[in-house]
């Protein structure tokens, strides 16, 4: 293997000063001076999140403050890391959202698991769970880390959707279509 | 020597492949033995056909014949004999083969009426797979996933039926999901004997309901929901529980009776969710009583018995009792306990001098798929060699035995000696050694208990009433603090002196073939899941107690204790 030498080039009297250099140094660090903050005072300051980020997973509230999840489980079934464990359950027959008879009884997602894939928000057919723009984690124990389903949705709030299909079709067997 | 009987068969062309089916076969079953899927919802194999879904439609032509000589009009193209198509689609489920019929299931005439057919029957549909408990084994939804538009062209309102109405009390029905293909009233009519269901109203106002003061209450209710190829019908039980795709499907036996019925266990991450029945064409068709659906409710029972001391430390205190009182000890052995439990409990029995006897557990049957004889096993016991009679219900002989202090050691296995008419006093008179599953007046006055697995906690086989020998498959793991029988009985074995007999029902088996003159050609790894007939020449005499049921008629012995006229 062939070593080939490279001739250092010797600095000239004004370069062996260190005075130009200090001198575009100090001209740098001045236009920053006068130039608008870049910094962000973290946590305080928070940054602007893309509303396509894929951040924490959470449950979420139609307008009308009824949950959306029905435990189908297809995110249960469909996550990649297995970090979806939900208990289905019977909304009760004297509820106002009877007729959506089924809501989860409990709804967990564990942080430590999650891979933030967004495969959950891509599958659910009630356009219940979002990966939003949370995007810090953090806790003492491991059990601070699963999140459940009071945590989801206070995570979630409310999705400004005016679909509503679960009332409509409340509305039509109130009417009594065609029938 | 004449040649046994063959079916008649008739050679038939599906989608080009030639095949010879016994006449009478429809199209559905003769393109099923060609792997060709005919898609349907009405037709089920083991109910009357009524052709009402239009989703087999198929169709067919016959070799041409010219009207006027009966001579075969070949095709010059192809040199063969020309083939008539009929122009419009015919069902697959009400035609039966004749010979020369020619099948086309993919021809584009076929594609264009199964999605006319899926397009009409998703009109009204409520598309409410999420919250829908059959959703994973819909057959609404594999044929959309096939035949369906993908979205609708129905503009109007659609159709609003009752929903969440309670059939009685295990069916719960959901009219808009139902299709109207009345599975469920010819099951119930013309199988369960029970004509409780029906359709009322026309055209897309049809609506599934019970008639007027009827209930769907029957002990074969929830077949109709198995047969339900929607969401229409589904078990109260199973409501909302779990999502059918996380389940395992293990085979097993179901033990409400010797009828021995094939049922599948579905459990996710041991715990059971369900019983269904599987289909044996020789035992239960594709049918299973409620009664026995439920048992699967008894693992995670309150009553189950548990124990934190090791097997070992159970097992020498067992010892000690067969010390104490050895040369006077019986054994109870059971009709619920697998053959090769059976098998081991009769080395215990001789490793311990002891006298064995088993205790019968009658009630009526129901005609059906519940015999007479409630243990799954009585027949188990006669094979292995345990017992030589029939067992009663009354353990007098022991009682008597006990009294007279000829006894002073019982080992029960999982049976309660108080139900079989032991005093409280006979049984605190003997040290009792039990091996139970669930807790009872016996596990409450044993010295020794050891707690041992249900049905679903272990791998075995059972003797059902048609000396058919079934395996069932381990489908849970055991609770914690339960142990499988088969290591107990065989550390029990050699805790009284005997050599060791293998524990586990695979390694167990050579020596059961080797054994047991009936079993001789039987191993657990190659028993069919239909089952093995044995030879009952032996036993033919006994006045079993079994009437008649699906597919089992009593012998001449039997009949004649059951009508003693």
């Amino acid at each position: 293997m062939a070593v080939i030498q490279v001739e250092r080039k010797p600095l000239s009297l004004l370069e062996r000063t260190y005075i130009p250099q200090i001198v575009g140094g100090l001209r740098t660090t001045l236009r920053h001076f006068f130039k608008p903050n870049v910094t962000l005072q973290y946590p305080e300051q928070r940054p602007e999140i893309s509303k396509n980020y894929r951040g924490v997973p959470t449950l979420v509230m139609d307008p009308n403050g009824r949950e959306k999840c029905v435990s189908c489980q297809l995110c249960e079934f469909v996550c990649p890391p297995k970090a979806i464990r939900i208990t289905p359950g019977e909304i009760a027959a004297d509820s106002p959202n009877a007729h959506v008879e089924k809501a989860p009884q409990a709804f967990d997602i564990d942080m430590l698991r999650c891979i933030y894939c967004g495969l959950c928000q891509e599958v659910c057919p009630e356009e219940a769970i979002w990966l939003q723009n949370q995007f810090s984690m953090s806790g003492y124990t491991r059990a601070e880390m699963v999140n459940n389903k009071a945590k989801l949705y206070e995570l979630g709030g409310t999705l400004p959707d005016p679909h509503l299909k679960w009332d409509h079709k409340k509305a039509a067997a109130e009417h009594g279509n065609g029938h | 020597m004449t040649q046994p009987a063959k079916p008649d068969l008739v050679t038939v062309n599906i989608d080009g492949k030639e095949i010879a089916v016994p006449k009478g076969t429809n199209v559905i079953e003769a393109a099923r033995l060609v792997n060709v899927d005919v898609p349907h919802y009405c037709y089920h194999p083991k109910l009357a056909v009524v052709g009402n879904c239009r989703m087999c439609l198929i169709e067919m032509g016959m070799p041409a014949v010219d009207p006027a000589t009966k001579t075969p009009v070949m095709d010059p193209a192809t040199g063969k004999q020309k083939i008539n198509w009929i122009p419009r689609p015919q069902i697959g489920c009400g035609t039966t083969v004749s010979p020369g019929l020619h099948v086309k299931t993919t021809s584009p005439m076929v594609k264009d009426a199964r999605e006319g057919v899926m397009e009409f029957l998703l009109i009204n549909h409520p598309l409410d797979c999420p919250i829908c408990d059959q959703a994973g084994e819909c057959k609404l939804q594999e044929q959309a996933t096939g035949y369906g538009r993908g979205y609708s062209r129905f503009i109007e309102q659609k159709n609003v039926k009752p929903k969440r109405t309670q059939l009685g009390p295990r069916v719960t029905l959901d009219d808009e999901r139902c299709v109207l293909c009345s599975r469920c009233i010819r099951f119930s009519r013309d199988v369960a004997g029970a004509d409780v269901l029906g359709f009322v109203d026309r055209g897309s106002y049809s609506t599934l309901t019970c008639h007027p003061d009827k209930k769907l209450d029957h002990n074969y209710s929830l077949n109709t929901v198995d047969i339900c190829p929607v969401g229409a019908l589904t078990s109260t039980d199973f409501r909302f529980k779990m999502r059918v795709w996380f389940l395992k499907q293990t085979n097993t036996i179901c033990t409400e009776s010797s009828v021995g019925v094939n049922s599948v266990a579905w459990s996710r991450e041991g715990t059971l969710y369900r019983i269904t029945p599987r289909r044996n064409d020789e035992v239960n068709d594709t049918w299973m009583a409620d009664s026995g659906r439920v048992l699967y409710k008894q693992v995670q029972s309150a009553e189950r018995l548990a124990s934190t001391a090791s097997l070992d430390t159970l097992v020498a205190q067992a010892a000690e009792v067969f010390k104490a009182a050895a040369g006077s000890i019986a054994v109870v052995g059971s009709g619920r306990s697998s053959v090769e439990e059976q098998f081991l409990t009769k080395k215990l029995a001789a490793a311990l001098q002891a006298s064995v006897s088993l205790v019968s557990r009658t009630a009526q049957g129901d005609k059906l798929l519940i015999s007479a004889d409630r243990n799954p096993n009585v027949r188990g016991a006669l094979v292995t060699g345990l017992i030589t009679t029939l067992p009663s219900a009354q353990l007098t002989a022991l009682a008597a035995d006990i009294d007279a202090g000829k006894v002073k050691a019982v080992v029960s296995l999982g049976e309660d000696l108080a139900a079989a008419g032991l005093s409280a006093a006979q049984l605190a008179k003997v040290a009792i050694v039990y091996l139970g599953t669930h807790a009872n007046a016996t596990s409450a006055a044993a010295k020794v208990l050891i707690p041992t697995v249900t049905v679903f906690e272990k791998a075995g086989t059972f003797v059902n009433q048609q000396f058919r020998i079934q395996k069932f498959i381990q489908a849970i793991p055991p609770q914690a603090g339960a142990h499988n029988d088969l290591a107990v009985l065989a550390k029990l074995t050699t805790a009284a002196g005997a050599p060791a007999p293998a524990a586990e029902v695979g390694t167990l088996w050579p020596s059961i073939a080797a054994e047991v003159p009936v079993l001789a050609n039987v191993l657990f790894k190659t028993l069919p899941e239909s089952g093995v007939l044995l030879d009952a020449a032996d036993w033919k005499s006994l006045p079993f107690v079994e009437g008649e049921t699906l597919h089992y008629k009593p012998t001449a012995a039997a009949a004649a204790v059951a009508s003693p006229q």
